[in-house]
């Protein structure tokens, strides 16, 4: 609905605009800034913008004593493997229920939803169990699954709405072409709900990434992903602000480099292909 | 256009994807609610039993668990209340033609890949801190006396953080909402007379109204389970005062390992999730059909 | 390259990898973030070139994350630990419920009989040695030199509760941003319950009397209570409520704490290169009220052998390692003598270089006046002096520090407090069974 506007409310609007973006962002450059100075500089009053005690020490001091790699390398194993299984699984359920729905098609989707409900802790010792009874403690493939299944209800929702808006004539017409089942989930569906996937593919992988709950529940060291190495930072003898910085911007960048880099795809899964 | 082979088709690919989630929510389910009929504590293994409802009647009888009950629908509501009204507004000043409009939507999204712990963490040690934050070094810097937000406004302090982390979500997906409306139609009532008020309540809103109800919905799965942030900032004080119903549970849980009672208020959780759940759909399922 | 020269050191580098699997053990060691603990990290060369067929994965994690994964997995028997560092309150607990291996069969280089009387005994269930002692502790009161002088006063070597609190009026100094002083009261069980259950030592208080029946409602705990809020609300630092270990360290390296009574730990931070007051700092031992206990606490991080390790030779040779006298010396040769974990051994007090470092004398005479198995003036039937050595301990000081904390923010009057605290424990002990 963008329209043209006078250059005096043009030139109010945007610094109106980058004000309030620029508060929003605020929280993590200051972060990041916290990130780079010495302890004393990170906790002086009245605080340090320009004048700080600039220094690199707390990422040198953080990635000496952890082996930040293998937390990095697990959080990228558990995200995209849970999203990737996530998907497999849930195409061809949002195919089928966007094209060959059903009178209980919305009740289904509802209740799906309505599996995430259940308060994570609630259920700790019990999961923790079945796990336990599986040797799934510590493994990746049992944060993979456990992921997967928490995040499921959302990706087959989400894809459910983009595959909606696919009209149906185009599957009658490959349909009246000869093509089968599968062939039209390939050749025909695929493509067009490509970027639908997509954006389903990096919301989930940031929502698993940031899973912190049961990430540190079920692991100990081999597959431990970057919330436990947070959780190693963080509360230690004195408030060490400047590493716990170094720390939380070493588990959050990879994510935020990524999200930016594919903000438009992004955007669209943020909306849950809710508007048209 | 659905024959018979191919809705037999159809439920055989919505297999899987129900018959994982049912056993995902059956199984810890089913034992939930056998435990939460249980003494079972970890640290007391010798004494396990049969109570009946003792557990459930523990949270009643607590001092602390309407407060908590309060403080969860408050933080639900506060902080859909909060995302939903600055989202509209954030996203109707980013939808103007402004410089920038890119750059201006990657720093809007930021918080969103912030994890909750670190999230939390931040606010309180980096800007809510009495002595250290920056919030406290600006009240000064006024002369004023720094506020004290985790001890005298825990709840709205955890409102707000919450909000931070949500206020990306609300606002992309009101940002397309907007987006996708088109610009003759609010030109076309402008030439009528009406006003930018009565633009936005009579055009704009209207269009929002199934953006605005994906957000409700979505938010409030997540929200009604959230304590990571409580544990982090107040631990669900001073006193009770930010004590939600997860949290109750996570200190049941983690604190006094007392699954039994953990697990009694998992079933109120959940009681409570589709009470919520079910005045949500009646509110507001209307919206989402197309 | 030709493709068989590759080959072929493929297969050697499979063979020697092999080898090495066949030989090595790998042992998981769960320990918490703080500094001792970190630097043991840093000196694992020693250990790796020692023992070079045991190797340590470590999982490190913020103290309370690592209590909980740590029961977790011990009371479920998950075995996911072999090695795992856990305090003086769980020890007798756990070692009962036959939890923890045995240590008795270290070896005699290892001198049991060096450990510290009071701290030994605190991880020994009926002749059982269930826990190897990685540093000790106790409290006493840290307080800035300068300002005491400045307000021509002195601190004795073993103050009174009176003596603190007029040392507390004279250092505040509110536009200075000087808060006379600084205590816990962040809500937990570890937290502000730790150093109200010792202080209350002092003023006669106890949890629970001889037939576990909870003491709330007694003057005790009603002058304990009146007297820290007094204290707080007139000389300490705003927000006080949300105040622990951690926050108070900052506020007191930043020079904003004129006295701060807590782990003798902290000794090496305040007097360390983080500290604005390195130089300023006197100690003294925990107040008392002249009824013959001192408000001090005894807390020992140990490390301990779950019984479901499946390496528990492997775990042993590292607890000996970390804990013999020889590792003192190579965190002495390393790091300097003021870095040495403290408080778990005799000789080490001995010790003609660590008598120069300026807390020792005072740290082993905390430790030597903390008695756990009579940690207040009337007799109880629990062991622990800032807690009570019962499983429930954990979810009842975490409740009734939340109480406490929020009469410290302001939200209740000490009365309301107590009679929610008395009120909230005789439920729980009856639920327990304790009591009918």
């Amino acid at each position: 609905m963008a329209r043209a506007l006078s250059p005096r409310r043009l030139w109010l609007t945007t610094a109106a605009a980058w004000f309030v973006a620029l508060l929003i962002f605020f929280p993590v450059l200051w972060m990041i800034l916290t990130s780079f100075k010495t302890e004393p500089s990170a906790v002086a009053m009245p605080p340090q913008f320009l004048s700080a005690d600039w220094t690199l020490e707390n990422y040198a001091e953080v990635w000496a004593r952890s082996d930040y790699p293998r937390f990095f390398w697990n959080s990228v194993v558990i995200s995209v493997g849970s999203t990737l299984l996530g998907l497999l699984i849930a195409i061809p359920a949002a195919w089928a229920m966007a094209f060959v729905p059903g009178k209980k098609t919305k009740d289904l989707l509802m209740w799906m939803l309505s599996t995430k409900m259940m308060p994570a802790v609630a259920v700790m010792i019990p999961l923790y169990l079945l796990f336990q009874r599986m040797g799934l403690i510590d493994t990746k493939i049992g944060l993979v699954v456990a992921l997967m299944l928490m995040n499921l209800p959302i990706i087959i929702w989400m894809l459910y709405t983009y595959f909606k808006e696919i009209p149906g004539e185009i599957l009658e017409a490959s349909r009246m072409d000869g093509a089968t089942l599968w062939g039209e989930i390939i050749y025909v569906l695929t493509p067009m709900a490509l970027p639908g996937i997509a954006s389903t593919m990096l919301l989930n992988i940031i929502l698993a990434w940031n899973e912190a709950f049961w990430t540190i529940v079920l692991t100990t060291t081999k597959a431990a992903p970057l919330s436990a190495f947070i959780a190693s930072f963080s509360a230690p003898q004195g408030l060490f602000y400047a590493k716990l910085s170094a720390a939380s911007a070493m588990a959050i960048l990879p994510i935020l480099i990524l999200g930016w880099f594919s903000q438009k795809q992004l955007v669209r899964g943020l909306t849950f292909g809710a508007v048209k | 256009m659905s024959t018979q082979s191919s809705r037999l088709a159809a439920r055989a690919m919505v297999a899987p994807s129900v018959v994982l989630l049912l056993i995902w929510m059956i199984v810890p389910l089913a034992m939930t609610l056998y435990y939460s009929f249980r003494f079972y504590r970890l640290l007391s293994p010798d004494r396990t039993g049969w109570v009946g409802f003792t557990n459930y009647l523990w949270f009643f009888n607590s001092p602390d668990f309407w407060l908590a009950l309060f403080n969860t629908l408050a933080l639900v509501g506060g902080v859909l209340i909060i995302t939903v009204v600055l989202g509209i507004l954030i996203a109707l000043l980013i939808d103007q033609p402004v410089k920038g409009q890119g750059y201006l939507r990657i720093l809007v999204i930021a918080p969103f890949f912030v994890m909750p712990p670190v999230a939390a963490s931040i606010w309180e040690n980096l800007f809510m801190h009495p002595q250290n934050g920056l919030f406290s070094a600006i009240a000064r810097g006024f002369g004023a006396q720094p506020i004290l937000f985790l001890e005298q406004y825990p709840m709205w302090s955890v409102i707000g953080i919450v909000s931070w982390e949500w206020l990306p979500f609300a606002t992309l997906i009101l940002l397309t909402a907007l987006q996708s409306l088109s610009s003759e139609q609010l030109e076309a009532a402008e030439m009528d007379g009406a006003s930018a008020f009565s633009r936005f309540r009579y055009i704009i809103l209207p269009h929002m109204t199934r953006a605005i109800t994906v957000v409700i919905l979505i938010q409030t799965i997540f929200l009604l389970g959230i304590f990571g942030e409580i544990f982090t900032t107040t631990q669900g004080g001073p006193g009770s005062a930010s004590t939600t119903l997860p949290y109750m549970i996570f200190k049941q849980a983690i604190a006094a390992k007392d699954i039994g009672r953990a697990a009694a208020g998992g079933i109120i959780a959940v009681i409570l999730a589709n009470i919520v759940a079910y005045f949500l759909m009646r509110g507001l399922g209307r919206n989402l059909e197309n | 390259m030709t493709k068989t020269l590759r080959a072929l050191m493929g297969a050697t580098a499979l063979v020697a990898l092999a080898g090495v699997a066949s030989a090595e053990t790998t042992i998981t060691v769960a320990t918490v973030n703080n500094g001792d603990m970190v630097r043991m990290q840093g000196l694992m060369d020693d250990f790796n070139a020692k023992h070079p067929d045991i190797k340590v994965e470590w999982v490190t994690l913020e103290e309370n994350v690592l209590r909980q994964n740590v029961t977790t997995d011990i009371a479920t028997g998950g075995g996911q630990y072999d090695v795992i560092t856990i305090g003086t309150y769980e020890v007798p607990i756990w070692g009962k419920q036959g939890w923890l291996e045995s240590l008795n069969d270290l070896p005699a280089e290892y001198d049991v009989d060096d450990l510290l009387p009071a701290i030994r005994g605190g991880l020994t269930v009926d002749g059982n040695l269930f826990a190897a002692p990685f540093y000790g502790e106790s409290s006493m009161v840290m307080y800035r030199k300068d300002l005491m002088e400045a307000a021509g006063m002195t601190m004795p070597d073993a103050p009174t509760w009176a003596d603190i609190e007029a040392a507390a009026k004279a250092m505040t100094n509110r536009d200075a941003d000087i808060n006379g002083i600084c205590l816990r009261g962040k809500a937990g069980w570890g937290e502000n319950m730790a150093f109200l259950t010792a202080m209350s030592n002092s003023f006669g208080a106890r949890w629970f009397d001889e037939a576990w029946v909870p003491q709330f409602d007694q003057p005790e705990w009603k002058a304990t209570l009146d007297f820290y809020l007094n204290l707080m609300n007139n000389y300490g630092p705003a927000g006080a409520s949300n105040n622990g270990f951690n926050e108070n360290l900052t506020l007191f390296n930043q020079g904003k704490c004129g006295m701060w009574i807590d782990a003798t730990v902290a000794a090496s931070f305040v007097t360390g290169k983080d500290s604005t007051v390195a130089d300023k700092v006197g100690f003294a031992l925990a107040p008392d009220n002249g009824l013959g206990k001192r408000g001090n606490w005894l807390w020992a991080w140990s490390l301990a052998v779950p019984a479901s390790s499946d390496a528990k030779a492997e775990a042993k040779i590292f607890i000996d390692w970390a804990t013999n006298k020889d590792y003192l010396a190579l965190v002495a040769s390393k790091e300097g003598w003021a870095n040495v974990p403290p408080g778990t051994r005799t000789s080490l007090y001995s010790n003609e270089e660590y008598a120069k470092v300026p807390f020792a004398k005072m740290t082993i005479d905390s430790i030597n006046s903390a008695d756990p198995t009579a940690p207040t003036v009337k007799p109880v039937p629990y062991v622990g002096v800032q807690f009570v050595a019962i499983p429930e301990f954990q979810g009842l000081g975490t409740t009734v520090g939340e109480i406490f904390s929020a009469a410290l923010a302001g939200s209740k009057t000490a009365d309301e407090a107590l009679a929610e605290a008395q009120a909230v424990v005789t439920d729980e002990m009856k639920a327990a069974g304790y009591i009918q």
